[in-house]
């Protein structure tokens, strides 16, 4: 078998070896029970096997041109996956949809705790500088 | 190499099925929008397994603007979706804070 043909395969067995991740991404999907956790399994296949895939790719096609921009498909799915996986478990984390009983620490919840302590409504505000405004309350 | 391309096509195809049976059953739009997510990364995987079968470069554009623009639906639909909830709760807890030091 010559030097190419040995590259072809690698490459053949690196693109089978980023279905194999996406193809658990979604008996994860599937199988998991909220969304936190979907997410923990939906994140591999959009880094790694990408990553995996990609190199399959440029194995394959051996240029340079297609290396880098293969490249740079890495780069910005690296940088935009992380924004979406921030912003989704975000959103999951504020509308309750994860299994709070699971989690070991929850740190976001003492932060917002935190968050909602110290930064003063408008009405938090002015309420005990007026001091009439609110009814005595009897004793 | 024929055989291992089958493969992955196959495995592709099952585990687009299986994220496409989650997209219609989840139960919650955030499912909905995790497992369009994993479909884009399964569409990548598709036209890179393309590439190395027909041996040209002509799906890496494709690929380039997947990666591009893939994240831009759950950015969207995440914030769609925190806002009204936050708002709300964060009002709440702040009234229960200001009653409990009322009292």
């Amino acid at each position: 078998m010559t030097a190419e043909g040995v590259l072809d395969l690698f490459g053949a067995l690196l693109v089978m070896a980023g279905a194999v991740f996406s193809l658990a991404a979604a008996v994860g999907l599937v199988r998991f029970p909220d969304a936190l956790t979907r997410m923990h399994a939906a994140t591999k296949p959009a880094v790694f096997g990408l990553l995996l895939v990609l190199l399959g790719v440029a194995l394959t096609l051996r240029s340079l041109g297609v290396f880098l921009l293969l490249t740079l498909a890495v780069l910005l799915q690296v940088m935009t996956a992380t924004v979406s996986g921030h912003l989704v478990s975000r959103s999951a984390h504020r509308s309750g949809q994860w299994d709070a009983a699971g989690a070991v620490v929850d740190e976001l919840a003492a932060d917002q705790e935190a968050a909602a302590r110290a930064v003063p409504t408008p009405d938090a505000a002015q309420g005990p500088a007026a001091g009439d405004e609110p009814p005595p309350a009897g004793p | 190499m024929t055989v291992v391309i089958g493969i992955s096509l196959g495995l592709l195809v099952v585990a687009a099925c299986l994220v496409l049976w989650r997209m219609v059953a989840g139960p919650t739009p955030l499912d909905r929008i995790i497992s369009s997510d994993v479909m884009v990364a399964i569409v990548i995987a598709g036209v890179g397994l393309y590439s190395v079968l027909a041996r040209n470069d002509t799906g890496l554009p494709i690929l380039l603007g997947l990666c591009l623009v893939g994240f831009t639906g759950a950015v969207g639909v995440a914030r769609l979706l925190s806002s009204p909830t936050t708002v709300r709760r964060l009002f709440d807890r702040r009234q229960a804070m200001q009653d409990s030091d009322d009292s």
